[in-house]
């Protein structure tokens, strides 16, 4: 496939946003106020990595913003000491929108839930994907409603008992990352709330990034859907092991308990007749070997392979996820162009000259068709 | 021939075809000819919801009409004197508003028994007696301008299309309209397509020189210019108008002008127009929805821009919970709706005033938010500019209602100075606005902070702190704020004072409002016709009908519903009888008992057109005729008062 040159390429996702002068540290980005999530909730952790996270990005903190729609999840902004908005349910994207394509030397990030991203506001989450709006989305994925007390959520397994579905829920749920994939989205990832030091890894690419990121968090809710990703947690490592598929860029996908070599007894390949995308087992009786597996290629110009590495996610109860960036590729992004088309439009009167708005003002007053009565 | 030449006064002609005949261009061509000639004048484009209903059918039918008069007018008209009607369901559609008298010209072409059929005519009423009380003029204009095209090479059917500017060059000519304006239009027009342009302008011409040489038109009429306050002007719609006022608040307030829109009938244009004018700085967003068209705007409002959504009645209701989130968050916000008949989808096309409630009312919580409205299509300049100025200083969303008829109406429009127009100081905070005294350790070490919700001790308004100012870092949402340092409160006597405070500073717009303008030429007025909007032109025109008569009653005409001016309660009272028209059922009459406890009456139609004078005006004089004799009319009156249409 072949892709257009275009200046705008290729810039990291804070190009235009002023650096700090110095050094910066976590407290420097922490506010003042009390956080009030319930003791053992995952968004502890997210937080507690973004605000080791900002420093190092090294941004004039004044120039970050954060945008949350409605959720748990979506307090996060008055946790940090930049500037933000707590909106309105659903609605953090559209927001974002706004201020991203209004003022290019702001660094803007959205917090959202499953809820709040996935039902609600589901339509402005496909639509910035796909307009690549330069920005971050990161979606607290704990599987259930939290602020609302416990009801199912749009990436809940079916047959979820909650308040609002005591003899089971019913839909098909949301993968969030199939989805992003299909709404056209440049950068997709998922990390975990638990893994500081993986979730800080994808926070750095997606931050790098110029487009939306979407990056989905594994959270645990703890009062109302406690160990929805325990099977990831290493509770019991084997499981553990299992369970997450690690996304490398260049490398092929393999996981798993550790063999003889030290390394992964599982790995990703394509069925040698459907050439479908499937876990294989290594040295299995079926004959797999590491030449066999899939190599992740996330800036791939094509999403297929990373759809299909999406659908390794469990539906139900999650025993197996690929954790890592899916996706990462370049396209001109919805506010840069934006902006590109204003400054054209103003070069358009031929002059060096920046354009004199009262005299142009008049100008548009007095086009047309007109009369001067004397 | 020798043609005679009558003088007349005023006259409103309809143009009336099916949608794909081109109506509104010739309407609109006929409407600048008349501007540059210098007539005052008024239009009322009237279109069906549907892009091409079926041909030849009553519900495709498209008209335009035109008023204009060697004097200054207030309304498109309510009958027309004059209809062009191009096929059997134009006239049918039409003719029942015609005055007594009034001339038809109709297109003998299309009167087949096929298209009769199609409009519901069971027989010709050319060939018979339904239009005897008319001077019914019938023409071929189809197959005339089919005949002055033929050297163009046209196939019959394109040929036939240039029907329309043949029918504009006849009433160009009746009527002496200068013809340069239309000729340089089709230049520009089908500058891509010669033949097109070539045929469309010979169809012009030999329209005229029909009207010039038939016996069929012996009468050529002469409506002298209107005196005018001296000037430039020219003719503009209320949305090009609000447009433009939107461009000049932005160049004015130096805030870039951030547009975040969903496509909607009647308001679409505003986003069309707003698109072309990027070289000022304006960015327009389509969004995906109508709340992500407000959500971005409040977005770019928060990162120091002028956000502004535009959209109608069912775009507002999408709306609302953003609106909320404006009046929570004081941040400027320009909510244009350009209200169409309801409720739903209602009456796409056509114009109404029934949202001023949903605009009062329409959210949850208590949640004022600022009305202001234009009363005629160049009206809209300023009212945009109004909006402005009033969101920026409050730091608040601000609703401004147009309706349909002002959103396609256009007049003329005396083009401002740029020198003249306000300037709007967004005012953005710079600087820490709070010390906080140290405690225990630091006690003496004062810290400068900064508060958003300090406020402005005269308007109320709190500091706009824009994103990339070092030290003002601050996060604001929809949850309930405490007084000054903005951070969530629970607490009930914050919550009280709060919702205290955004209403008094709502109220407080009131104080910088100028003084009612009262038109009672007699000074003896006991009757007050009150409207607000669109309908200024019918009321003012009524009026005038009614002091014409003998009468008096004294007209005055609200810009902003909310607040209502400070005079107005005084106003109201100094007045025997208050009529208030509007196109809803009572809105204004409700606010206005709720708040002055003023027994005012309603005239009410929603008809999704403009009020006709007229009738507007036996009204007003029933009113004054049964206030001077009270007793007549004391059985009717009482709560929800209203006079019958
Ligand atoms: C318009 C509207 N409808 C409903 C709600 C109630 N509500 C608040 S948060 C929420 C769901 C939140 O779930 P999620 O986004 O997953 O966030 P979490 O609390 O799990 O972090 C709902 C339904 C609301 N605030 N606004
Ligand atoms: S309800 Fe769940 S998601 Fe919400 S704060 Fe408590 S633990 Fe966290
Ligand atoms: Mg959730």
């Amino acid at each position: 496939m072949s892709t257009v040159e275009l200046p705008l390429l290729g810039r990291p996702g804070t190009a235009g946003v002023p650096t700090a002068d110095g050094p910066q540290n976590r407290k420097e980005y922490t506010s003042d106020q009390e956080v009030r999530w319930c003791p053992g909730c995952g968004d502890y952790a997210v937080l507690a990595a973004v605000q080791g996270f900002l420093p190092d990005l090294g941004l004039r903190r004044e120039n970050i913003v954060f945008v949350s729609g409605i959720g748990c999840s979506s307090r996060f902004p008055y946790y940090l000491d930049t500037y933000g908005m707590h909106s309105i349910h659903g609605r953090a994207p559209a927001i974002a929108t706004g201020i991203a394509t209004a003022r290019e030397e702001l660094s803007v990030w959205v917090v959202t839930g499953d809820g709040d991203a996935l039902s609600i506001g589901g339509n402005h989450l496909i639509h910035s994907l796909r307009r690549n709006v330069n920005m971050t989305i990161l979606l607290f994925n704990n599987r259930i409603y939290g602020l609302t007390k416990g009801q199912y959520s749009p990436t809940s397994e079916i047959g979820k008992v909650t308040k609002s579905t005591p003899m089971g829920s019913l839909d098909q749920p949301f993968n969030p990352v199939s989805l992003a994939l299909g709404a056209e989205a440049t950068f997709v990832a998922r990390t975990v709330d638990s893994d500081r030091k993986h979730l800080t890894e994808v926070l750095a690419a997606a931050a790098a990034h110029r487009g939306t990121s979407l990056v989905e968090i594994y959270q645990n809710c703890p009062i109302f859907n406690d160990g929805a990703f325990d099977a990831l947690k290493g509770a019991k490592d084997s499981e553990a092991a299992n369970a997450i598929i690690p996304l490398r860029h260049g490398e092929p996908i393999r996981f798993g308990v550790p063999g003889e070599d030290g390394l992964g007894t599982k790995g990703v390949a394509r069925d040698r007749e459907t050439g479908e995308i499937r876990v294989v087992d290594l040295g299995s009786a079926e004959g797999w070997s590491e030449a066999d597996l899939v190599v992740h290629d996330a800036h791939a110009a094509d999403p297929t392979t990373a759809f299909a590495l999406s659908r390794l996610t469990d539906a139900g109860y999650l025993h197996q996820a690929p954790i890592g960036i899916f996706r990462q590729v370049e396209r001109p992004t919805y506010d840069d162009q934006a902006r590109a088309q204003l400054v054209t439009a103003a070069a358009a009167n031929g002059s060096e000259q920046p354009l004199d708005k009262s005299s142009a003002l008049a100008g548009l007053l007095h086009g047309g068709d007109t009369w001067t009565v004397v | 021939m020798v043609k005679q030449v009558k003088q007349l006064d005023r006259v409103t002609i309809r143009f009336a075809g099916d949608s794909g005949d081109g109506m509104q261009l010739t309407g609109d061509r006929f409407t600048q000819e008349t501007a540059s000639f210098g007539n005052d004048l008024s239009t009322l484009p009237n279109f069906p919801a549907e892009i091409r209903a079926p041909a030849g059918t009553l519900p495709g039918v498209s008209s335009f009409q035109v008023h204009f008069a060697d004097h200054d007018i207030l309304t498109p008209g309510d009958q027309p004197d004059v209809l062009v009607a191009m096929n059997p369901a134009a006239l049918k559609a039409n003719v029942g508003d015609l005055a007594k008298g009034a001339a038809v010209i109709v297109d003998t072409h299309d009167f087949t028994a096929r298209n009769l059929a199609k409009a519901g005519y069971g027989h010709n009423p050319l060939e018979a007696d339904d239009l005897d009380e008319y001077a019914v003029h019938p023409v071929d204009l189809t197959g005339m301008t089919v005949e002055a095209v033929k050297d163009f090479g046209l196939s019959r059917k394109d040929a036939a299309r240039a029907k329309n500017m043949f029918a504009l060059g006849l009433l160009s000519w009746m009527y002496g309209r200068p013809t340069e304006t239309t000729t340089a239009f089709l230049e520009r027009r089908f500058a891509k397509a010669a033949q097109v342009r070539d045929a469309n302008i010979a169809a012009f011409r030999a329209g005229w020189n029909f009207g010039e040489t038939t016996e069929a038109f012996v009468v050529q009429y002469e409506i002298k210019p209107a005196p005018m306050v001296p000037g430039t002007y020219r003719n503009i719609t209320g949305n090009m108008a609000l447009s433009y006022g939107l461009v000049a608040a932005s160049v004015q307030s130096d805030l870039p002008l951030f547009l975040g829109s969903y496509p909607i009938t009647p308001a679409s244009d505003i986003l069309h127009e707003l698109s072309r004018h990027k070289r000022f700085g304006v960015t327009t967003f389509q969004a995906e929805d109508e709340i992500a068209g407000i959500g971005a705007a409040l977005g770019a409002s928060f990162s120091g821009a002028l956000g502004v959504t535009t959209t109608s009645g069912p775009g507002v209701a999408l709306k609302s919970e953003t609106i909320g989130l404006a009046v929570m968050t004081e941040l400027p916000l320009i909510v244009i709706d350009v209200q169409r008949g309801g409720p739903s989808t209602g009456l796409p096309t056509k114009t109404e005033q029934a949202d001023l409630l949903q605009a009062m009312f329409g959210r949850n919580g208590e949640a004022p938010v600022p009305i202001v409205a234009p009363q005629s299509p160049a009206d809209c300049f300023d009212a945009a500019v109004e909006a402005v100025r009033i969101a920026v200083t409050y730091r608040t969303p601000v609703m401004l209602l147009s309706d349909g008829y002002l959103a396609n109406g256009s007049e003329p429009w005396h083009i401002p100075e740029v020198a003249d127009l306000p300037r709007i100081d967004a005012d953005f905070a710079t600087e820490p606005n709070h010390v906080a005294p140290g405690t225990g350790k630091a006690a003496g070490k004062d810290t400068r902070e900064f508060w958003p919700f300090l406020r402005d001790e005269e308007t109320l308004a709190r500091p706009w702190a824009i994103p990339g100012t070092p030290g003002l870092e601050h996060r604001i949402g929809g949850l309930e704020k405490g007084d000054g340092h903005g951070n969530i409160s629970y607490d009930p006597a914050n919550h009280d004072l709060m919702v205290r405070t955004r209403q008094a500073k709502v109220d407080r717009i009131a104080d910088t409002l100028p003084p009612l303008e009262v038109d009672d030429p007699s000074g003896k007025a006991r009757v007050l016709a009150l409207g607000w909007g669109s309908t200024y032109g019918p009321i003012g025109a009524a009026c005038r009908q009614v002091r014409g008569a003998g009468f008096d009653v004294a007209q005055a005409h609200l810009r902003h519903l909310n607040p209502f001016p400070a005079d107005l309660g005084d106003l109201l009272r100094r007045y025997e009888a208050v009529l208030v028209p509007e196109m809803n059922l009572g809105q204004l009459s409700l606010l206005l008992r709720a708040e002055y406890l003023v027994d005012v009456v309603g005239y009410n139609q929603v008809r999704g057109l403009p009020l006709r004078a007229a009738e507007l005006a036996e009204a007003i004089t029933g009113l004054i005729e049964s206030t001077t004799h009270p007793a007549s009319n004391g059985a009717t009156r009482g709560a929800r008062q209203e006079v019958t249409s």
